[in-house]
């Protein structure tokens, strides 16, 4: 019953995406506005503080948060527009339900959630508990995200619970775990200022985090070196003192070989090595072939370039290093992260001032959600599903006999592959779009066709909710009170500036109800948002992600606070590791050996050029908020294929023109851009579009071993150019592509 | 004329090194009622071809305003602060004489309206002690709005510049570029 009942196009007509624009004249009511509110941005791990301006329960405006301490009132382009969002033309205002040759009508909402219970009790009595699966996402709060995993695992009662984290950073929290036994950057970005080299490892920071940026740029006012991996001059590459344009797929052999010249040329630590870490004998064996000269014919860059970075990190006193998603979404990705650290580690800067290193957080709660329990594998606090003491502990909190607590389940791209084999019959999403996120996402249409029922939370009908049999509106950003925690780790509150339109509810009351009549009510009585919080504070007391310590009120009093913070009276932690205790089982840092491999895609004579995916400054993930955002979508209308002159030289590709871009997956046509700031190998797509338009029609399914994050930043394509020149890009609708 | 809460003592800086070309200048500008919801701040790139380089362009506000001195209907006037602002409406003629003559290509003619808009240095705003929204907003500073001694402290690398060189034609700003400590004066060929 999952196919779409209509024409993607008749859906789109009329559920959009639409753009949004303000008036010329713009909102009533913005200069005496009923409430100012401030919050944060609804977008990215920066979470920057802002004020949103509300006249008769709409949010009219914004005006800069001033005091708020990460940014200051900076805001990137997304944020400023991000009120469009409210007041939105597209709005879910009522549950919907498929009705085949029709699309989709208004329900009410009794028979809405009795339809989802009744078949959700059907598809577990019919194939058992784990075939009722649920997919999550990391824009949701804290309290949103620990209300998932409970409900996942107390009424729905399946293991089958994972999330779009697992897109976003889990090889950062894989490798993260592995070394320091816990996982959060070491550091605030307060700590870059006075860094003497920051490496910035596949992070595109200035299009995904733009007002990181500041901190970047007032690091180098004071000096610091600046080391940029990527294979695009990306914006912060631009004036970088050192650009790597890395070979894509490549990573862990540049920072294998940066290892071992720090070790041949005695750049190292070593009272930190022998007295804090442990496994470095181990690492620095496994690379003890990576040379300069192997570095340079593996990654691309030339070796001098490597030699200098080297040279530059081993003698810095203080550094820092970040990375994102361009080191991570590897099938090797953990092993790039792991890379990474042994550097940190080799050199021991960390757990001092302006000593740091960690991942970019890419989602907006992307930090607090993968810690409290809607990951597959994952109990509140970050604790293990299948270690028996987290079990035991969090049955207690839930009040669930222990025996009844479902074991680790499928990780997300998995559970489509469980989708396509039978094996999973039904499915809620919340917060999650796959069918623009997920790869190869041709073959993820052909699951969500193959399931059996699909309802799908959600403000607006993103892309993947077309296929549902029931859709319930839930909740904006600003419509509930909660908590996020940032890229930083610090803790910061969400405000409910106001109510949902409509019939739409918030998220949590739709989960509660359905919790309610799935026999669960009992174990969910919350009155309030902050209920749910101080039930997770509870459950994630003595965890590794210790929030006892946090309340609203203090989070109010500091404009934040850092976990860990295990007691009412504990300050909360920004800079971990100082006493040199890490969080691993025998108090030490971890080394990991490191050897090299290929990705699992790589190119051939079929299919001869390497494909990269990325993302642009004015849209966000799947776009389900961004591409129907009037401005951001004129910013950047379409995506481009950038490709370098000389490989457009060889394949006769012109400005403009279109080209079919094919892979083993998909094919489709996009203009070229044709510029030199990109790698002569490589081309690039960013992601954030559908249907024809969407760049993971072409990326592989190939995951990471350890963290299941899927290979979304290199395969192997093919061009043809068709001689044609692409319409302007204004006219190209590639934010509604079918 | 009513009171303001202009700050005399802050200046607008532009440092086009920092500049990411993420456009929050142009979104944050473009919320303003009095603007029609149009940008009066605009980045370019420079040759997207060759470099991924924009360019950021605001009202440089000139100590004599060429835009002023052209306009045949004394519709652009600068004020005691030194802000130049934009065409009153009630006289602008559209005739675009202080779009072609001003040096750094600023004012825009609004076709719709037939009138000339250009930045105020959002004098809402700053009349009223804030600083404009772009360098309020903008992530990486690249526009700054502040004392002299705050950009000293915070930009040790950097000078502020207001003195350009139009091959003959000197024009000095209330708006200041950043260049490499030293300079003097950005001479344009």
């Amino acid at each position: 019953m999952a196919y779409l009942p209509v024409s993607p196009e008749k859906l789109i007509a009329q559920f959009g995406p639409h753009k949004n624009y303000p008036s010329h004249e713009g909102f009533l009511g913005r200069d005496e506005p009923d409430a100012v509110v401030k919050t944060h941005c609804c977008f990215c791990g920066m979470q920057c503080g802002i004020k949103l301006l509300v006249k008769k329960n709409k949010v009219v405006g914004f005006d800069p948060w001033m005091e708020f301490p990460f940014n200051e009132g900076r805001l990137c382009p997304k944020g400023v527009q991000r009120y469009m969002q409210n007041n939105h033309p597209d709005r879910l205002l009522q549950p919907l339900q498929r009705q085949e040759g029709v699309g989709f009508t208004p329900v009410p909402w009794d028979a809405a959630m009795e339809k989802t219970v009744s078949e959700i009790k059907r598809i577990k009595a019919q194939y058992g508990n784990d075939a009722f699966a649920m997919l999550s996402g990391v824009s949701l709060t804290n309290e949103k995200s620990y209300l998932v995993g409970k409900f996942a695992r107390v009424a729905l009662k399946t293991a089958n619970l994972d999330y779009n984290g697992r897109l976003c950073m889990v090889s950062a929290g894989a490798g993260n775990k592995k070394a320091f036994g816990l996982d959060r950057i070491s550091n605030t970005f307060e700590d870059l200022e006075r860094a003497e080299v920051i490496l910035v490892a596949g992070a595109n920071v200035s299009e995904t985090f733009p007002t990181l940026t500041h901190w970047i740029w007032r690091a180098r006012d004071y000096g610091a070196k600046l080391i940029v991996v990527d294979p695009r001059v990306i914006p912060l590459a631009r004036t970088a003192d050192l650009h790597l344009p890395i070979r894509p797929g490549t990573d862990s052999a540049l920072y294998g070989a940066m290892l071992k010249y720090l070790a041949d040329h005695d750049m190292l630590d070593h009272d930190f090595i022998n007295n804090y870490t442990s496994g470095f004998d181990q690492a620095l064996a496994t690379v003890k072939d990576y040379t300069l000269e192997w570095a340079e014919e593996v990654t691309g860059i030339e070796k001098e370039k490597i030699e200098l970075a080297a040279q530059w990190w081993g003698k810095a006193a203080t550094s820092f290093l970040l990375h994102a998603r361009g080191i991570e979404h590897h099938s090797k990705g953990v092993d790039n992260v792991l890379g990474c650290i042994n550097l940190v580690l080799a050199t021991g800067r960390i757990g001092k001032p302006y000593c740091g290193y960690g991942t970019i957080t890419g989602q907006g709660n992307g930090q607090g959600g993968r810690e409290h329990g809607h990951k597959c594998d994952q109990l509140p606090g970050n604790r293990d599903i299948t270690n028996p003491e987290h079990r035991k502990y969090i049955s207690q909190v839930w009040g669930i006999d222990e025996k009844d607590m479902p074991g680790k389940g499928l990780t997300a791209y998995e559970l489509i592959e469980a989708i396509h084999r039978g094996e999973v019959k039904g499915l809620i999403s919340i917060c999650f779009n796959p069918l623009v996120s997920l790869p190869n996402n041709n073959y993820v249409r052909e699951a969500l066709e193959k399931l059996e029922f699909y309802m799908c939370i959600d403000f607006f009908m993103n892309e993947t909710a077309r296929h549902a049999d029931i859709i319930l509106p839930g909740s904006l950003h600003e419509e509930e009170e909660g908590t996020v925690t940032t890229a930083e780790g610090r803790v910061v509150r969400i405000r409910r500036a106001v109510s949902p339109p409509g019939e739409a509810r918030t998220d949590t009351a739709i989960i509660l109800e359905l919790a309610e009549r799935l026999g669960a009510g009992d174990k969910f009585r919350y009155n309030s948002s902050e209920d749910i919080f101080n039930e997770l504070r509870v459950a994630s007391k003595g965890g590794t992600a210790d929030y006892f310590g946090i309340t609203y009120q203090k989070i109010e009093e500091k404009m934040g606070v850092f976990w860990p913070c295990p007691t009412l009276d504990h300050p909360g932690t920004p800079r971990l590791w100082e006493d040199k205790k890490f969080a691993t089982p025998d108090g030490k840092a971890h080394f990991n050996a490191v050897a090299y491999r290929e990705p699992g895609e790589v190119t051939d004579d079929l299919y001869p050029v390497v494909l990269t995916t990325g993302r642009v400054v004015s849209q966000y993930l799947s776009g389900t908020q961004t591409r129907r955002i009037g401005k951001l979508v004129d910013i950047y209308p379409e995506p481009k294929l950038e490709i370098h002159p000389e490989l457009a030289l060889k394949y006769n590709i012109h400005q403009d023109e279109l080209v079919r871009v094919s892979t083993r997956r998909g094919t489709d046509e996009f203009p070229a851009n044709i510029v030199e700031t990109i790698r002569r190998d490589t081309v690039f797509l960013p992601y954030h579009w559908p249907g024809k338009k969407s760049a993971n029609q072409f990326t592989p399914g190939t995951l990471d071993p350890i963290s299941k994050i899927p290979e979304f930043k290199v395969c192997a394509c093919k061009l043809e150019p068709l001689g044609i020149k692409a319409p302007p890009s204004q006219e190209s609708n590639a934010f509604a592509s079918a | 004329m009513p009171q303001t809460n202009y700050q005399t003592q802050q200046e607008f800086f532009v440092d086009m090194q920092r500049c990411i070309g993420c456009r929050a200048c142009e979104m944050a500008c473009a919320e303003c009622e009095t603007n029609g919801h149009e940008s009066m701040i605009h980045v370019n790139y420079v040759d997207r071809a060759v470099t991924i380089q924009t360019t950021v362009q605001v009202c440089m506000h000139c100590d004599d305003p060429v835009c002023a001195n052209v306009c045949p209907a004394d519709a652009i006037s600068k004020d005691e602060f030194g802000v130049v602002h934009t065409a009153n409406t009630a006289r602008c003629i559209g005739c675009s004489n202080c779009v072609m003559a001003c040096p750094f290509g600023v004012p825009k003619k609004n076709e719709a309206y037939d009138l000339m808009m250009k930045c105020n240095m959002c004098y809402d705003r700053t009349s009223a002690g804030k600083k404009p929204m772009c360098a309020t907003v903008c992530p990486t500073q690249a526009l700054y709005y502040g004392t002299r001694e705050e950009m000293a402290r915070m930009r040790p690398n950097s000078t502020p510049v207001n003195n350009f060189l139009f091959g003959n034609e000197k024009v000095s700003t209330k708006v200041n570029i950043m260049m490499p400590k030293g300079s003097t004066q950005l001479i344009v060929d």
